[in-house]
């Protein structure tokens, strides 16, 4: 009844920014889902505040998708609490949750127009035709499609029928709004600069939004925050640059861009800082409570530097085995003492030629990070 | 508490205390009076039926949730009233017959012969109904199913109707089988009937004597299910792998057989080859070959058979052959294999569970298959047709029929269960997601020849039946004397204008009226009860699906004869005493036809993304919601084909019917089996093919009324992908 009211009275107001609901809170307490004897989300807590869009991000089967489902109420849980702006919905069902989403494969129907899919939501609920379609058009300017209403989904190409997708999650105006992997459809180009339009909508209309990807670069870019799942429990929580820099464990650092994991001895704490060995050459990095003795660290690949040359005392001499070319950047393939390293060079150099011995050298600041427990 | 609610315990209300509890004596014409109160359960209650009293109790409960809707113990109440209100309906229908205590330890508890009632009537099935409504609601208001009222309900209603339409009469059948004449237990009885030399004699490997009735039907099931596979195959390469000039013709001739009433084809060889047939009488008179009755017996009999399913073989295979990508055949190529090694260690493989599926549907349509045998059998007894002779012959021996039809339900679910242990595990994917490009192999010459060796001989043979078929009704009699006459047409379907308006004179006109409207009112029950199931198959999950899945396809597996002999054993007795009605038949042909509707529905919603449904849930549309404006309108090509199906079927099925025809619902079919009994093969002919051109203006009509599927501009390759995928820009 709340909702409906809430819907028709925007109805009223039109384009007024004054009646939007404000944006909810998604909170998961102790969350399990099962199937059968597989879990496939295992105690999982978070909390997304108000205006935030956060990623689930994670391989394929790690209870990613299944969360977002969870929230949305296409999934019940089978333990633990789900509540969306501090109200319980754990057992509503999605028709009853103030909840929008965009599926992956869109999930436009076939069999109605553009303006039909988006009036939906509203004509369900009871609102007018007349009105629901006011409100439809409305959303439709906001993405960009006014002037193809009238047409069917599949004259439309991939981009428009995505932002289709996103009017008719917008229509109801939702508390939350969720996003089922939505660019994994789309060509590479098209890809960034839709994630761009997602993450400028969501912050001009200060919308909740749960975001699920698997791929990492996407969600580095969109997020204010991202949740790392792995087989169905949460690994990391963060900012993308917490996540980057600070990666909790092994399977973070290796997860969120490329990581070369080495093995290093801690040799000392000093105040906040450590000296770990790493092959000949001492660094000093945060200590992240970290004990002295064999430690792992996950080194990126562009915080390796390369030399041609002699190395000098305590430094790591390193072969080339493998170098690609890449325009931008130069990718190479080392043999080293402290195991084979991924190396990423930026600027424009002539590639290292195979073969050839190179000193090796670690810039810290640039992403070199012990990890706790590893 | 919702409306729906409320309105459900109104209505159990009105069946038990207003409708007339008991079925109508059709003798009397019962009065207004009588019909609204004054034959209720509870005024028969009252004056002395005590034992429909105790049903009141549930009916109170309910009140209880209806004036005090507070939730918090509704869906207890609910639960509750529904459980013990189908419990005692249940106890006191079984256990008080039409002549008194049905059980042994009731006739000696309280003395013979006890209370006597009659079958169920519409009170006591209103009753019924909304006891079971009101369970689901109040299992949905505990928590199932999401708390779908919706769902909860149609999968009770589901269940309901198929445990009393499926599984009532399939244990009736086996408790038959296992009684003597008195419905006493005797187990050694049947040991003596299931061995019966008559049966399973192998007389025939020895000596001149006849072998076994279950030998005969195997041994003709695997001979027709070796040939429609063969023959499908063949005419399954020419479609698809070559440049056959008449493709569209094999297309048509592959629908016709399936609007034919199976027993027309018989009917034509007979024209064609008996005794006084068309080309009998050549072959006499030009080469002197003396007249026979080869005809009738197992030629006969497979002959017909062959021409009767080779389509159903056909239409397997042309989808399995279509479905073989190019791109395996043509990296078969570039491996350097030639173009019949290819075609041999490739192709056929690939279509492996094609033509297992093809095989063993030849063998289980040729066991079911009533009508051919019937008119052609002669001395080659089968399965089918002794059943018949059980029930109606001079034997009328009903405990013989329900070990016949074990036997024969033991074949059939043999040979799916064979299918599905040997095709269920293997995977054979030749249709990825990723478009294919790529030309199909031309078939190697040899196949080639040999497949249209096979088929076109095949298919001209298929064109004289027909022409028989289309000629027969027109003349005066084949093979004897060819003047045009329309006698047989109007001897069946003469209307004469008499002082009150038209009168239907002719003698079919009767069966005829009854079959269309019993097909008209059950295609549409059918496609109904079909999609339904499959909506719930496909896409809700709750416990006990697998079982529900098996139950909805059993009635598949059960041969129409076995579902006859088992409706009248079952359904001649109360609480359900429907015999001789045409509520029967239209139950009876609801689920003989159901599992085509399940399968066609789940074969196009698994096509349908299931994000739609998700996407119209997130948008607030309710379960029936999301059914009645998202789903349904995709699902049109589904409803076309179950009612088209089922309303064919409807008009050309004989097997179950034959069991369940009385003289006010006789159907076509069963009149047309008649006259060919009584020699009239004119007036049977004419009659068929009004038939057929009946069902095909049907067919037109549903196809109008239903209409297509609006998908935009890409409906064409609609069925091919997902519907709701994209393409890039």
């Amino acid at each position: 009844m709340n909702q409906m009211s809430a819907v028709s009275s925007l109805a009223l107001t039109g384009a007024s920014k004054t009646s939007r609901k404000v944006a909810a809170s998604v909170e998961f307490r102790n969350v399990t889902k099962r199937y059968g004897r597989v879990t496939a989300v295992d105690d999982v807590s978070f909390n997304i505040a108000p205006g935030q869009l956060v990623t689930l991000l994670g391989p394929s089967g790690c209870g990613k998708t299944t969360t977002l489902r969870m929230i949305a109420g296409l999934e019940m849980a089978s333990e633990g609490q789900i509540l969306i702006g501090d109200r319980d919905v754990t057992n509503l069902s999605a028709a009853d949750r103030d909840v929008s989403m965009v599926f992956q494969s869109y999930a436009l129907f076939p069999h109605m127009s553009v303006l039909e899919n988006v009036a939906y939501g509203p004509s369900v609920q009871g609102v007018p035709k007349r009105d629901a379609q006011a409100m439809a058009m409305e959303k439709l300017s906001l993405v960009g499609l006014s002037g193809l209403e009238k047409r069917s989904p599949s004259e439309l190409s991939g981009g428009q029928q995505q932002r289709v997708a996103v009017a008719r999650a917008l229509v109801l105006e939702p508390q939350v709004l969720l996003f089922d992997e939505p660019l994994s459809n789309l060509d590479a180009k098209l890809r960034r600069r839709v994630r761009e339009d997602i993450r400028e909508l969501q912050q001009s209309l200060n919308l909740t939004v749960a975001y699920v990807t698997h791929d990492q670069e996407e969600a580095l870019a969109v997020s204010d925050r991202i949740i790392v799942m792995s087989n169905a429990r949460i690994a990391q929580t963060g900012t993308p640059r917490e996540l980057y820099e600070e990666p909790a464990d092994l399977f973070v650092a290796d997860f969120i861009g490329d990581a070369n994991i080495l093995e290093g001895i801690l040799l000392d704490r000093e105040g906040p800082n450590a000296r770990v060995r790493i092959g000949g050459a001492i660094l000093t990095l945060p200590h992240r409570n970290a004990n002295a003795g064999p430690v792992k660290l996950a080194v990126r690949p562009d915080a390796i530097f390369l030399e041609e040359g002699p190395t000098p005392s305590g430094g790591i001499t390193g072969t080339v085995k493998k170098a690609s070319y890449l325009g931008t950047q130069i990718e190479y393939d080392l043999e080293s003492p402290v195991g084979s390293l991924f190396v990423v060079q930026y600027g424009r150099k002539e590639p290292i030629p195979p073969g050839t011995a190179v000193s090796v050298s670690f810039a810290p600041q640039r992403g070199v990070a012990l990890i706790p427990g590893a | 508490m919702s409306r729906a609610t409320l309105g459900w315990i109104v209505l159990g209300w009105i069946g038990y205390a207003v409708l007339p509890w008991y079925g109508f004596d059709r003798a009397v014409a019962p009065t207004l009076s009588e019909f609204v109160i004054g034959r209720s359960g509870l005024v028969l209650g009252l004056k002395g039926a005590w034992w429909l009293l105790p049903i009141l109790l549930p009916l109170l409960m309910l009140l209880r949730p209806a004036l005090r809707p507070d939730g918090a113990l509704l869906a207890r109440w609910l639960t509750g009233a529904g459980i013990l209100g189908l419990l005692l309906i249940l106890i006191q229908g079984f256990s008080i017959g039409l002549n008194g205590w049905t059980l042994d330890g009731l006739k000696a508890f309280f003395g013979e012969p006890g209370p006597r009632q009659a079958g169920m009537g519409y009170g006591a099935a209103l009753t019924a109904a909304s006891f079971l409504i009101l369970l689901c609601h109040g299992l949905a208001a505990r928590g199932w199913c999401r708390g779908d009222t919706f769902v909860t309900s149609s999968i009770g209603v589901v269940v309901a109707l198929i445990i009393v339409f499926v599984f009532f009469p399939v244990s009736t059948i086996l408790a038959s089988a296992f009684g003597d004449d008195r419905g006493n237990f005797a187990p050694s009885l049947f040991i003596a009937k299931f061995t019966d030399r008559s049966i399973w004699g192998l007389d025939c490997l020895t000596g001149d004597l006849r072998c076994g009735v279950a030998w005969n039907t195997l041994f003709l099931g695997i001979l027709v299910a070796f040939g429609t596979t063969a023959l499908g195959l063949a005419f399954a390469l020419i479609a698809t792998r070559t440049t056959f000039r008449f493709k569209k013709l094999l297309r048509v001739m592959s629908v016709l057989p399936i609007i034919t009433p199976p027993f027309v084809i018989g009917l034509a060889l007979i024209l064609l080859f008996g005794r006084s047939g068309a080309l009998s009488a050549i072959l006499y008179e030009w080469f002197g070959i003396p007249r026979s009755r080869w005809i009738y017996g197992l030629p006969g009999v497979f002959i017909s058979q062959l021409l009767a399913f080779t389509p159903i073989a056909f239409l397997v295979l042309i989808g399995v052959v279509q479905g073989i990508s190019p791109t395996l055949e043509e990296a078969s190529q570039t491996l350097r294999a030639k173009s019949w090694t290819t075609f041999v260690t490739v192709t056929l493989p690939l279509m492996r569970p094609g033509l297992a599926n093809a095989f063993l549907l030849g063998f289980v349509e040729s066991l079911a298959d009533f009508g051919n045998p019937l008119v052609l059998g002669g001395n080659y007894e089968v399965l089918s047709t002794k059943i018949f002779f059980a029930v109606v012959g001079a034997q009328q021996d009903q405990g013989r029929a329900a070990v016949l039809s074990i036997i024969l339900l033991g074949f059939t679910l043999g040979a799916f269960w064979l299918q599905h242990a040997w095709l269920g595990k293997k995977v054979y994917t030749t249709v990825t997601g990723k478009g294919d490009a790529g030309i199909p192999l031309p078939l190697p010459r040899r196949v080639a020849l040999a497949s249209y060796l096979t088929a076109i001989p095949w298919a001209l043979f298929t064109i004289v039946i027909y022409a028989i078929i289309l000629v027969g009704g027109f003349v005066r009699s084949m093979g004897r004397d060819y003047t045009p006459t329309l006698d047989h047409f109007l001897t069946a379907f003469r209307v004469e204008r008499a002082e009150w308006g038209l009168y239907f004179s002719g003698s079919a006109w009767n069966s005829f009226f009854a079959t269309v409207k019993v097909a008209a009112l059950s295609a549409p029950l059918t496609a109904a009860i079909g999609l339904l199931t499959a909506y719930l198959l496909t896409r809700q999950r709750f416990s006990g699906q697998r079982a529900f899945e098996f139950g909805t396809l059993l009635s598949f597996a059960i041969p129409g004869t076995v579902v006859g002999v088992s409706y009248i054993l079952a359904f001649n007795v109360p609480p359900i005493e429907i015999t001789g009605t045409g509520f029967i038949l239209v139950m009876c042909f609801v689920f003989r036809n159901m599992p085509v509707g399940v399968r066609s529905g789940i074969a196009t919603l698994s096509q349908i993304d299931k994000s739609l449904d998700e996407a119209s849930l997130t948008l607030g549309a309710r379960s029936f919601t999301t059914m009645r404006r998202i789903v349904l309108p995709l699902l049109r090509p589904a409803i076309v084909a179950s009612l088209v199906y089922s309303f064919v079927r409807a008009m050309t099925a004989v097997s179950a019917v034959i069991f369940l025809v009385t003289a006010e619902y006789n159907m076509a079919t069963t009149y047309i089996v008649g006259r060919v009994e009584a020699g009239e093969f004119g007036l049977a002919i004419a009659y068929s093919t009004v038939l057929i051109v009946v069902m095909l203006l049907a067919i037109v009509a549903i196809q109008f009324a239903v209409g297509e599927r609006r998908l935009g501009r890409r409906s064409a390759t609609a069925s091919t992908a997902p519907l709701a995928v994209q393409a890039t820009p």
